[in-house]
């Protein structure tokens, strides 16, 4: 109705051509521009400052530093056992998270995408771990993995997981799992809101259509939800790949890296480089390894997902 | 008759399992909240004692008056809202605009854009702590809620923007063509048509940023050095670090936390659910 008023307001064919072409290409960038701004200030002019500290010898509390050192810090790396250890516990973390998390919130959100009695009480009840901050749930999940506070090793014992309970987090073989589980549980509802709100915008009547046609669930799950989820599936894995790669306080708050670096990830390791050891420098070279690597894997994602959809057409 | 009664116990089996995965996840979800709980009411003297139990045989309200009369975890708590709400409206208003650019137009400089806002969710934001703190200090922004919630908006923008383009993706593009033929600008078909049909996405967008900004921790922690500005995360961390760690009282200021993390998804639920509106798109 408003849009009819306007329309009788302001005729467009009175303007002239060349100003409504002038416009037309202005206008997007009007759109794009506020965002622009605020990420060059606040993101890519901090980056470029931080990336030259990798060349730069920077610790906090020597003030004799500042100096150029050249790829110096690059070359330390390359044989500095702890990092080669933690670009390994990234892969794992991330994949061992990110499965979980995407099967699981994936499910969620299918079963969530029916109508049933209490539906909106369920689902503000299991989207809530994602409400809690991180530093929060790290100690609470650390908390429940202790034998002597915390209920989850006596339940293992009992399944017959374990012998007799003890502290996964102090087990260099499993400790991994600690962080991954509270991670998994934060992790959830992220999948699950995303994919619900995918599904909700597929049209009712390609499933109607689809049931009269006499397709079986299965049939319409293949042939019409997972297309449409598709590409919100492509982006928000490959997004949250990353975000998970460089998410670092669920360890730093559980297990600080330990026991033996057995959960240190390069981004818990840069964390512990520049705010335990002070030592910027060494930190912005590591992060800048670990930029590359996750520009290279995204590149390749992309590649991919570039090269399937060609292949449909 | 046998084929009613086959649907209706196939239909049991299945609602059946419906439940007792929705119940899985419910009780995934919720016990360790249950377990926040019960050490925030459990009283000091058994809290190892009784530490297993799965409710302490006493309970006290001891770490909640403290936390609310006798700790600045009230103000920590208003900064966090003023933050984390702001952060919040301002991202999604940026990202809904830049959103729709990415969606709707083809132009030049458009792939260098998108380019460099994936690079942005790409670096260990660890990295850039000490050059903001460089960059912000002369402007008088450390130190002070502005500032925090100018680097929070710039970190939620990118991500929140690629969510607001697939919202807006899933819309025909008609609809808007169609209300610029009757003699509107895109902006006002933008307005007054798209964005009404993507408020679950905006609403997603709102709670993914509210919650985000409301337990950031690193960069509150290094850009605020005053009480008067520190948001609730680094008050938390104050009960850990400044006195003996007293856990019964952490656990008291975290579930007071909560509170307005459950009344927001509770306020947003029903964008959630709504979904796109059939009639809009018809009519």
């Amino acid at each position: 109705m408003t849009l009819a008023t306007h329309a009788g307001k302001r005729p467009v064919e009175r303007r002239g051509v060349f100003s409504k072409k002038l416009s037309g290409i202005i206008e997007p960038y009007l759109y794009v521009s506020p965002a622009l701004v605020l990420i060059l200030a606040v993101m890519l002019m901090p980056l470029v400052l931080g990336l030259s500290y990798a060349f730069r010898d920077i610790r906090i509390l020597n003030p004799f530093s500042g100096g150029f050192v050249g790829t110096a810090h690059f070359e330390t790396l390359m044989s500095d056992q702890a990092f080669l250890g933690a670009l390994i516990n990234t892969a794992w973390w991330t994949f061992g998270s990110l499965f979980f998390q995407f099967g699981l919130g994936l499910i969620l959100a299918l079963l969530l995408n029916r109508d049933f009695v209490g539906r909106r009480l369920i689902q503000a009840l299991v989207f809530l771990p994602w409400a809690v901050p991180t530093f929060l749930s790290g100690l609470n999940w650390a908390w429940m993995f202790n034998p002597v506070v915390g209920p989850l090793p006596h339940w293992l014992t009992s399944l017959g997981l374990m012998a007799e309970p003890f502290n996964i987090l102090s087990d260099p073989d499993l400790a991994m799992w600690g962080p991954i589980i509270a991670n998994i549980w934060f992790g959830i509802p992220f999948f699950a809101i995303t994919m619900l709100a995918a599904l909700q915008s597929i049209p009712k009547e390609l499933y109607e259509a689809a049931s009269i046609d006499g397709a079986t669930t299965r049939q319409q799950f293949i042939s019409i939800t997972l297309p449409f989820l598709a590409p919100t599936i492509a982006i928000t894995l490959m997004l949250r790949t990353i975000w998970i790669a460089n998410f670092a306080d669920l360890i730093v708050v559980m297990t600080k890296g330990g026991p033996a670096d057995s959960t240190q990830i390069v981004a818990s390791y840069i964390f512990t480089q520049a705010f335990r050891r002070l030592d910027f420098g060494y930190a912005s070279a590591i992060a800048a390894v670990l930029l590359v690597l996750l520009l290279a894997y995204a590149l390749a994602v992309i590649g991919l997902r570039r090269a399937m959809t060609h292949a449909d057409n | 008759m046998t084929l009613t009664g086959h649907t209706t116990t196939r239909k049991m089996l299945y609602w059946g399992s419906h439940y007792l995965m929705i119940a899985a996840f419910v009780l995934f979800a919720l016990f360790p909240l249950y377990w926040l709980l019960k050490v925030s009411v459990t009283p000091n003297d058994i809290l190892y004692t009784e530490g297993v139990r799965m409710w302490p045989s006493r309970t006290t309200w001891e770490n909640y008056t403290f936390v609310l009369t006798q700790s600045n975890f009230p103000h920590y708590f208003m900064n966090s809202v003023i933050v984390a709400g702001t952060t919040a409206a301002v991202t999604t208003v940026i990202a809904a605009l830049t959103g729709y650019a990415f969606s709707r137009f083809a132009f030049r400089g458009k792939v260098i854009i998108v380019a460099l806002m994936l690079i942005t969710q790409m670096f260990p934001l660890v990295m850039l702590i000490a050059p903001i703190f460089k960059i912000l200090a002369p402007l008088g922004l450390t130190d002070s809620l502005t500032g925090l919630i100018i680097v929070y908006t710039a970190f939620n923008v990118p991500f929140a923007t690629f969510l607001m383009q697939s919202f807006f993706d899933g819309i025909p593009k008609d609809l808007e063509e169609a209300a610029m033929i009757d003699g509107n600008t895109r902006f006002e078909a933008f307005r007054a048509i798209i964005l009404p049909l993507t408020l679950p996405g905006v609403a997603a967008t709102l709670g993914f940023v509210f919650t985000a900004a409301w337990s950031e921790l690193l960069f509150a922690l290094m850009l605020v050095s005053s009480e008067s500005a520190s948001t609730f995360p680094v008050g938390l961390l104050s009960f850990v670090s400044k006195f003996s760690v007293d856990f019964g009282q952490m656990m008291a200021a975290g579930v007071l936390a909560l509170i307005p993390a459950c009344l927001f998804f509770l306020l947003i639920q029903r964008y959630l659910v709504q979904g796109l509106t059939a009639g809009a798109v018809k009519g």
